[in-house]
């Protein structure tokens, strides 16, 4: 199940004659170029990723770049241009009306930056939408809507109105409602990002709890560089319409694959993300008595504290099996601390 | 250099033959078709006609009491309830009880018969473009149009009474309700909109389950236009057989009776104070979920 959503050359223009503006495209006119000679606008330009089940998967970019298009081509809010969307083996785009009403209402769910509540309903009938619209008895919608407003910690506020409530909350009622439908797939667009900071670090925290347990399928779209590394698995990093890198967070720190993802890490504080298993050099045999041993998932700012409580400048590291796997030096820990040095090119 | 000084107009045998056209062939339409699109209005007749008479026939202790009961169920206000009282017994003692009971059946059926046909029209309005391009230049016609230009077909069609009046209400009152309806579901947010579609709700659902009642309050002030337009109208339908307060007024103006014109008007004008704070008050109700 290595690639449960697959996504294959991906293309969205939005304007006139999208047929012309994509033979263009393919040979390569930039997003600029398309602008001016066919006034479309490129919205997503050869996407090609796979997204693995029963994880966390960040798509990262700035505002522009394309991410909340992307997402609204997996439940085909947005019809794509040209390309081929499959998941779980069903291919989305060859849905009818009606199949693709019954795939949105069982398959997926979404939770959107501005809450997106429905104003007139209540908390309990906002969070049991999803099943209402399939027709559910009452009673399981009453109960369900109950089950999950006391997960997201809001038990007693069934009867309110969205607005009676902060944005944290109407964000637990979002979250909530999305879950109620037992979707495998939950797609998250910047679901945090309206937040202040407490809040969301709050909901990223609510989130990864609920995900160890419910192990969904989620596509979560971030601007922000913390939240994506806080709660991705893997990361894609768009740009203008097109996957920049597609990694796990850990090598996009180490091995930015070019100035704009660069440019994106360059504000980090890597001692306190970056692991020790990523810049560890790989060795089995212990030499040394008295060496401390880490935890292989221990960020480095946790191993200089390590290594200056001893009068050695390594440490060991272990994996979750207590077993030692390898080592790491004063000097790689200084090599991944500093940040990469810049090229002063700028990227195009 | 003539064609500068005087307008190169068409030469007056060709304009008498196209006016004798249009007009003869609207009468010889009327004269074959009139009876039957009579007998198609005939059931809104009886409607009307059952109204006015369950009106005059109820005792006015009951009426009063009943008008009341509706006012405060539908605001909740005492301020509005003790007004509606005291108007209606003013109404009664100046001896204008049977008409105001006359208009306020035709108000009323007219009403009805607007929402009915308005709000679905609203719909397909909000749901396309093309009927949106379609209906808009129609409701401006409508609204624009000096009413007595659309009675005199209507009058051939259908001749004086209380069917002819009705429609011509219904023209002159419609167009607020549909526009409201149309904009009220365009203006329902995307975001929330798009939200109900993710969760496969289908055209219907997103209808009746998230458009409609949030463009409720819109819609309901365009019935409130709605019914304003309708009483404006009564004293113009009162010229074609309509009964009510308008036909006092029409005497008056033909007569020169300033109490008697007085009188009726200011009842019509309490009439149009008494629906327009109900039905505000209902709208407001309609958004109890903004407030907290």
């Amino acid at each position: 199940m290595n690639n449960y959503i697959k996504i294959k050359s991906l293309y969205k223009i939005f304007g006139n004659n999208t047929t012309e503006a994509l033979n263009l495209v393919k040979e390569g006119m930039s997003k600029e170029e398309l602008l001016e000679k066919t006034n479309c606008v490129l919205g997503l330009n050869d996407i090609n990723l796979d997204i693995p089940k029963g994880k966390i998967h960040v798509i990262m970019g700035l505002s522009g770049s394309g991410k909340s298009t992307l997402i609204r081509h997996l439940n085909r809010l947005i019809e794509p241009t040209f390309g081929e969307i499959t998941i779980d083996g069903v291919n989305v785009l060859k849905l009818n009306n009606k199949e693709l009403l019954e795939y949105r209402q069982k398959n997926m769910s979404m939770v959107f930056q501005k809450f997106a509540l429905f104003p007139h309903k209540t908390i309990q009938e906002n969070i049991s939408y999803g099943l209402i619209v399939q027709n559910i008895s009452e009673e399981i919608c009453k109960e369900k809507s109950q089950f999950w407003l006391k997960r997201v910690g809001l038990e007693g506020y069934e009867k309110y109105y969205p607005n009676q409530l902060s944005g944290g909350m109407q964000q637990r009622v979002g979250l909530a409602r999305a879950l109620a439908t037992d979707a495998e797939i939950l797609l998250m667009d910047e679901a945090f990002s309206a937040l202040d900071p407490l809040i969301r670090a709050e909901m990223q925290d609510v989130l990864i709890d609920l995900q160890l347990e419910l192990k969904k399928t989620i596509v979560f779209i971030t601007h922000d560089l913390d939240e994506a590394l806080k709660i991705g698995e893997r990361i894609s990093i768009l740009r203008d319409g097109s996957v920049v890198q597609d990694d796990n967070p850990q090598k996009i720190i180490l091995n930015p694959s070019d100035k704009y993802v660069s440019d994106f890490i360059k504000d980090i504080n890597r001692s306190r993300v970056i692991k020790a298993k990523s810049i560890m050099i790989k060795s089995i045999s212990i030499k040394k008595e008295n060496v401390p041993i880490i935890d292989s998932e221990m960020v480095l700012e946790e191993v200089l504290q390590e290594i200056s409580k001893t009068k050695y400048y390594f440490v060991y590291v272990k994996n979750n099996k207590n077993k030692i796997i390898g080592k790491i030096t004063l000097k790689q820990l200084l090599n991944g601390i500093q940040r990469p040095r810049q090229e002063n090119k700028k990227y195009a | 250099m003539e064609w500068l000084t005087k307008f190169p107009e068409m030469d007056r045998n060709g304009l008498r033959e196209f006016k004798k056209t249009v007009d003869n062939t609207f009468t010889s339409f009327s004269r074959n078709y009139g009876e039957g699109i009579e007998s198609f209005f005939d059931p809104l007749l009886s409607f009307l006609v059952g109204f006015e008479k369950l009106f005059l026939n109820t005792p006015w202790p009951i009426t009063i009491f009943t008008i009341l009961s509706i006012c405060w169920l539908a605001s909740r206000s005492i301020l509005i309830v003790s007004g509606t009282l005291l108007s209606f017994l003013l109404i009664g003692y100046f001896g204008m009880w049977e008409d105001t009971m006359s208009t306020l059946a035709i108000i009323l059926v007219a009403t009805l018969l607007c929402i009915c046909i308005g709000i679905p029209i609203g719909i397909a309005m909000a749901r396309s473009n093309k009927v949106q391009t379609l209906i808009l230049p129609i409701l401006d016609i409508m609204q624009t149009i000096p009413s007595f230009v659309y009675l005199i077909p209507v009058v051939m069609l259908l001749g004086i009474g209380k069917v002819p009046g009705l429609i011509a209400v219904c023209i002159y009152a419609i167009p607020p309700i549909v526009r409201l309806t149309n904009l009220g579901i365009r203006l329902v947010d995307k975001d929330i909109l798009e939200a109900a579609e993710s969760f496969g709700a289908n055209y219907w659902q997103k209808l009746f389950g998230v458009q409609i009642p949030l463009a409720l309050p819109t819609i309901f002030a365009g019935v409130n236009q709605t019914i304003m337009m309708a009483l404006a109208m009564v004293v113009i339908a009162s010229m074609i057989g309509v009964q009510g307060l308008g036909l006092p007024v029409l005497r008056a103006i033909s007569n020169q009776y300033l109490a008697l014109g007085l009188m009726n008007g200011l009842a019509i004008v309490v009439l149009a104070i008494i629906f327009d704070r109900v039905t505000q008050k209902i709208g407001k109700r309609m958004q109890k979920y903004k407030s907290d």
